[in-house]
């Protein structure tokens, strides 16, 4: 039975679309899961030296075990966004002659196997061998290895029950919040000191071979738990059940102000907030205004000015960028609707602009803020909008009659590179590198005065060419009106 | 109304569809028939611009539909679920159509209105998106939406396909009406001859992206619907 699951992962994985069509993005998540793998292989290796570096005065041992609460809460709440169960994957096998409890098994047995149960590994064991090469007795380091171990799989099961209640709660970070909200609050406030808690109790287990027992214990608890809720849930009723969401209406009469595109307005606006990857894009935008919150306290960026343009055109653009980058591929699922209809190609596109231009003024006017930081800041950023305003709106636009790729909406945005081809590379280059260098260079040669200026007047040049670079991104998105039909009614 | 010229569409050097000449007058009901792979959604692609033909072309009420966009507004179709914005309510779908085709709300509740049995109390209000709707359902709305506008001719690709007998039923007398009663000219394919043969009065067999027959329904047309196919069945078997 074995043998045929893993044969079915085998060709799941390597014959998806996914891998075969985009080997670029695939060397890129290989890139990334290396860099973690060489982050935590070097803090394994490094952290006895910072630990004896950071607490001279202190035994390296017992202070990582100090540190082992933070990365538990950390680990969890990691998992909680990014990691699964994978239960859909199990459907055809039901009406197979398969006992239903092999397949929990397997699906849970399968989640043991997942990345974020290696990961921490990369980090334990070097960590582990540092420590005996050091002159810590082996047996125990071994034991409290193996503990380690253990707890990361608690951890990966544990964090499949919180999702399960998740599921069933309205709001679904609330079980998440809670639970990780209450243990630091019992440690930060010394009601129960979880960390030396914790860590007395990893540093018990070494010393006591028989006290490993509790962990192991508890992990059974929580498989048997997994088991049980998902043994009852694998029904085509419950959970492997696509969720059927109440329609949210809210009243958008305010965009017929905007005459002939109103109903493309009110299109967009319902794509963003029904749809799982795009609401979680426009939860991104959060960060675009808190962008610049990581470099301005520090007076090494302040003095950098040319920075703050840049800054600027990524904190007032976050959304032009994360949304026009997709255009017009958010609407791939019903392109050949759109095609067929009674609609011109401008007033579809002019609805996207007047979005991105809003989007922009928004992010622009509760960056206002910044001004504590000096106000060359808040010129700065307003010559970036003036920029993304007239320059930039186009630009994306433009770039987006080159895209070739289907995006299915109920997919989340983070770690999703569905949809993303050369073009959502490239486009970076004019976005951010055009005027960044531009603003860079006239900074250096003319003064921050006429940099600021030169952003000012490209972009006001872009708003007074408006109807005409519009006219050609119009006709650009025509003449490619085949390929994109073809295209987007291909699944990927 | 429709005038097809000389059409053909060529896929890497496989000729998918070929047809010389057809004329579909005004207000006709049309049937379209063939296996899988005969060229019917290919056709009603073309008569929509959604691909490009290799040669030739089709005009549709003197416009050149892979010319000029002129023959938008008096046409309205549903393919496929690809046609439905999954995001939307029906209601809100309806609306969205309405608004590019120039109706307003008051004018496409009266028009939905009409279709209350058609719908059989699971589309209208039930608060759910379309794409929690299920693919009978979705069909439904999609066929309705199609019917917005005042469209003249109105294209639909397998439109029995997926629905339950009361309602497909319901949607011959549709049909039937907009044909004979509105002078619609409607398009319609399907894979059953008994459900084409009721609701048009010329039916077109395609194979392999050839028309091989033109028939005005009558009496003995399923009959010979049937009997065309049985031996495509017949010969199959024996090449076998």
């Amino acid at each position: 039975m074995i043998k045929h699951f893993l044969n079915l992962e085998w060709k799941q994985y390597f014959r998806s679309s996914y891998w075969q069509k985009n080997i670029a993005i695939n060397i890129l998540m290989v890139f990334f899961a290396l860099y973690f793998v060489a982050m935590f292989l070097g803090l394994g290796f490094g952290l006895l030296f910072i630990l004896k570096e950071m607490y001279p005065e202190q035994d390296p041992f017992v202070a990582a075990n100090g540190f082992l609460f933070y990365w538990i809460i950390g680990d969890l709440l990691m998992r909680f966004f990014l990691q699964k169960l994978p239960v859909m994957s199990v459907k055809p096998l039901l009406t197979l002659p398969i006992k239903r409890s092999t397949v929990v098994n397997y699906v849970l047995g399968k989640s043991a196997l997942s990345f974020f149960n290696f990961l921490p590994l990369f980090a334990i064991i070097p960590f582990s061998i540092m420590l005996i090469g050091d002159g810590y007795v082996a047996s125990e380091i071994l034991i409290w290895m193996f503990a380690l171990i253990i707890t990361v799989l608690i951890i990966n099961f544990l964090n499949f029950i919180i999702e399960a209640f998740s599921a069933e709660s309205e709001l679904s970070f609330l079980p998440i919040i809670v639970v990780v909200s209450v243990l630091f609050g019992l440690n930060y406030f010394e009601i129960v000191p979880m960390t030396t808690l914790i860590g007395s109790g990893f540093l018990g287990i070494a010393n006591n071979l028989i006290l490993i027992l509790i962990p192991i214990a508890i992990l059974a608890l929580c498989y048997g738990f997994n088991f049980k809720t998902l043994r009852k849930k694998l029904y085509l009723d419950s959970s492997l059940k696509t969720k059927v969401t109440e329609v949210n209406a809210s009243d958008l009469s305010w965009t017929e102000r905007f005459g002939d595109i109103a109903p493309f307005m009110k299109l967009d606006l319902k794509l963003i907030w029904r749809n799982k990857r795009t609401k979680s894009m426009a939860m991104l935008l959060l960060i675009g205004v808190l962008y610049g919150l990581f470099f301005y306290p520090q007076p090494m960026y302040r003095e950098m000015t040319f920075m703050s343009a840049f800054i600027g055109i990524f904190s007032t653009g976050f959304f032009l960028i994360n949304f026009g980058q997709f255009i017009p591929a958010w609407d791939s699922g019903y392109y050949k609707l759109l095609m067929s209809q009674n609609i011109k190609y401008e007033q579809y596109l002019r609805s996207k602009f007047i979005l991105m231009v809003i989007s922009v003024v928004l992010l622009f006017v509760l960056g206002i803020p910044y001004v504590y930081f000096g106000y060359k800041i808040l010129i700065a950023h307003f010559a970036a909008a003036i920029y993304n305003i007239g320059v930039n709106t186009h630009v994306i636009l433009w770039g987006g009659s080159f895209n070739r790729k289907k995006i299915d909406l109920d997919k989340k945005a983070a770690f999703n590179y569905q949809g993303t081809g050369a073009v959502q590379w490239l486009i970076g280059i004019p976005l951010m590198l055009v005027p960044m260098g531009l603003f860079g260079l006239v900074n250096w040669l003319a003064g921050f005065s006429a940099a600021i200026a030169l952003l000012i007047v490209l972009g006001v040049l872009g708003i007074v060419f408006h109807k005409k670079l519009m006219k050609g991104i119009t006709k650009k998105y025509s003449d490619s009106k085949y390929k994109m039909i073809d295209a987007f009614s291909q699944d990927n | 109304m429709i005038y097809t010229k000389d059409l053909s569409k060529t896929y890497n050097g496989t000729t998918v569809l070929n047809i010389e000449e057809l004329t579909i007058p005004k207000g006709q009901s049309f049937g379209l028939v063939g296996n899988n792979g005969a060229g019917k959604t290919t056709y009603f692609s073309l008569l929509l611009d959604l691909i490009k033909p290799t040669t030739g072309n089709i005009t549709s009420n003197n416009v050149v539909v892979d010319e000029s966009e002129d023959w938008k507004p008096f046409t309205s179709s549903f393919i496929d679920e690809s046609f439905l914005i999954g995001y939307l309510t029906p209601e809100e779908y309806f609306y969205f159509i309405g608004e590019l085709r120039g109706q307003n709300k008051a004018d496409v509740d009266a028009l939905t209105s009409k279709f209350e049995d058609f719908f059989n109390g699971e589309i209208i209000g039930k608060k759910k998106y379309l794409r929690d709707l299920s693919k009978g359902n979705q069909k439904k709305a999609g066929i309705v939406a199609a019917l917005i506008g005042n469209p003249e001719v109105i294209i639909l690709d397998e439109p029995f396909a997926n629905l339950d007998p009361t309602t497909q039923i319901r949607l011959k007398q549709i049909i039937k009406d907009l044909a004979e009663k509105q002078g619609v000219t409607v398009l319609v394919s399907s894979h059953d001859l008994m459900h084409v043969t009721d609701v048009c009065e010329r039916i077109v067999v395609l194979e392999k992206g050839n028309v091989i027959k033109d028939l005005e329904t009558n009496p003995a047309t399923l009959k010979e619907l049937e009997a065309h196919f049985a031996s495509g069945a017949v010969v199959s078997q024996e090449e076998e």
